[in-house]
């Protein structure tokens, strides 16, 4: 179960607002996620704090395929977004670097900044704490939680090798 | 259950996938570039792997930026030369005996009809053409793979697409699928498989239907499959390194949706600046100038493509502004256009031919955009600053319009020059 505070964005936010291309000379967690979301909103690393929750509208994380991208968002505090639907690359390379991410079509357009919502990823379901509602979301495979929960691919990787 | 359905579901010892389900299948191929490779390469060693999966079935292409066209790119070919000498992975190309990976793999029977392949980079999808699920991850995915020889896979539902009709003169796969991307938008196949089928397939040539399925992504399709027929088997049986097994689209098969295609409507099109789904008929188009004029990539760079290429340009010469620069995709592909005649051709018309690689088509080297330059390119992308300058353009079309846009200076129906 996860809870938080929600920071909204609107459809087709890319890979370039999430990340900029001109921080990629860097891979350090630390410093790409000072940058994170920086073209949509330029204070949104210093304001968001951990364990907010991002709410986004469809094709979440378009444009290339970079890594950078969801690790930034982690880097940033953020546990968890959920969008009206992602770009397919964003979406394996989230759960591979053990960011939880989760489709609610229904859900989003009811969802305003700073809501308090909890999402539940076992159940599929996001409930709105604020309104006091509750949407139905994708729930998230046995697979992909376990992937999650031993921090992303590379993690689960080290435990299928017995190291 | 859809081809792409069933290749998922065997490649995960599963009965039955549905759409949306997720699922852990073992891969036949995993492949990596220079410019990907070693990153997944560097994950592959902090996880203190010793070895991969299987030395046969990892292949590493360096293609983007070779011959090594600076210091660092020469590193990077250094990284992984050296881990495929040391893991013995017998699918490494070295400069000279190579080519563009997707023109590369299916030409050497690295790929067959049936295969579960992942690739870490976007046009793996064109290797649906021989009935493969093929599709393109991260360089974190290309590590598990290597390692694991498998990977999880979120199956995709399917769109159809029925292409019916004669084609007109100049009109090519390419045509075929600029037209669906301008029909369904960049974005109108994402988390999908496209699926390519009808009469005006089965007419189709291999190296046509390869241009089709590479550029799937280009509507953020995650593989465009098509099921094998003659044409294709007759291309695998010669080439095949491997068994393999013919999958077929179930009768009442599912699909989200179902779009019908005359392509006698077609003619030659161009997507303009900047995202391939702007698709206009070359006719309409006006006079614009062109600077430089790419014959090449994994879209359009292969043998048929450059026959093509030479059927506009016998007997003539490239305008006094333009440069002409043709690739052959691949060391083969060289051979063959030599061997036919085409480079004499080509030669005579004033172009220049390179060696295999990507070169331009990502900016790279080989024909990099000036400032305020203009492309015409029988590649797959053209956003900002693809091809160099943030402040260049790239027109893509198929190797007849670029051939005749060659020639006259602007860009040209094929009719008009010949
Ligand atoms: S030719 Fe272009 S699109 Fe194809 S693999 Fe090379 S860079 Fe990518």
């Amino acid at each position: 179960m996860i809870r938080g505070r929600v920071w909204r964005f609107g459809d087709h936010v890319d890979t370039d607002v999430i990340i900029p291309a001109r921080y990629l000379n860097s891979s350090d967690p630390a410093e790409l996620g000072k940058h994170c979301m920086e073209d949509a909103d330029p204070q949104f690393a210093s304001k968001v704090r951990p364990g907010d929750i991002i709410v986004a509208g469809e094709n979440f994380g378009c444009g290339s395929s970079r890594e950078h991208a969801p690790i930034a968002i982690k880097a940033a505090g953020v546990v968890c977004v959920v969008a009206k639907s992602f770009a397919r690359i964003f979406y394996r390379n989230a759960f591979n670097m053990g960011l939880p991410i989760v489709e609610c079509p229904h859900g989003v357009d009811r969802i305003q900044e700073g809501h308090e919502i909890e999402v539940d990823l076992e159940q599929g379901k996001v409930r709105n704490l604020t309104l006091g509602e509750v949407y139905p979301s994708a729930p998230i495979p046995p697979f992909m939680q376990e992937l999650l929960s031993k921090g992303g691919l590379l993690g689960y990787v080290r435990e299928r090798m017995g190291r | 259950m859809t081809i792409a359905e069933k290749i998922l579901a065997d490649h995960a010892g599963l009965r039955e996938v549905v759409p949306g389900e997720i699922i852990n299948a073992k891969v036949d191929i995993a492949l990596g570039n220079d410019v990907t490779a070693p990153i997944a390469i560097e994950s592959f060693k902090d996880l203190g792997a010793d070895a991969v999966f299987d030395p046969e079935r990892v292949v590493l292409v360096p293609d983007h930026f070779t011959p090594n066209k600076d210091i660092k790119s020469a590193q990077q070919c250094k990284v992984i030369r050296e881990f495929a000498r040391e893991q013995g992975i017998q699918h490494y190309f070295e400069v000279g005996r190579g080519g563009i990976e997707h023109a590369l793999l299916p030409e050497q029977g690295i790929v067959v009809p049936g295969d579960l392949v992942v690739g870490a980079d976007s046009h793996t999808c064109t290797y649906g053409a021989i009935g493969a699920f093929s599709t393109g991850v991260g360089s974190t995915d290309l590590a598990a793979a290597m390692i694991l020889g498998e990977l999880w896979f979120k199956v995709p539902a399917s769109m159809l697409f029925i292409y019916y009709g004669r084609r007109g003169d100049f009109v090519t796969g390419k045509d075929y699928i600029l037209y669906t991307i301008g029909l369904i938008g960049v974005d109108g196949a994402r988390y999908r498989a496209m699926e390519f089928t009808g009469e005006a397939i089965s007419t189709l040539p291999m190296d046509e239907r390869f241009t089709m399925s590479n550029m799937a992504i280009e509507a953020g399709g995650k593989v465009g499959i098509i099921v094998p027929d003659k044409v294709t088997l007759d291309y695998v049986k010669v080439r095949a390194k491997r068994p393999y097994k013919v999958y077929k689209s179930d009768e009442g098969a599912c699909y989200v949706e179902t779009l019908e295609i005359d392509v006698s409507k077609l003619t030659p099109l161009v997507a303009l600046p900047h995202l391939p789904e702007n698709v206009r008929p070359v006719e309409e188009i006006g006079n614009i100038p062109v600077d430089q004029v790419v014959i090449g990539s994994c879209t359009n760079g292969r043998i048929t493509d450059l026959r093509q290429a030479a059927d506009i340009l016998k007997g003539k010469k490239v305008h006094p502004y333009v440069r002409l620069i043709i690739i052959p995709a691949t060391q083969e592909v060289y051979k063959e256009a030599m061997r036919e005649g085409l480079f004499e051709v080509f030669l005579e018309a004033g172009a220049a031919i390179s060696t295999p690689t990507c070169g331009p088509c990502l900016g790279g080297h080989m024909g990099v955009l000036a400032e305020g330059e203009r492309a015409v390119a029988t590649t797959n992308r053209n956003f900002v600053g693809r091809m160099g300058h943030p402040k260049s353009e790239v027109y893509l079309s198929n190797p007849y319009v670029a051939a005749a846009s060659a020639v006259a200076g602007r860009i040209a129906h094929p009719r008009e020059v010949l």
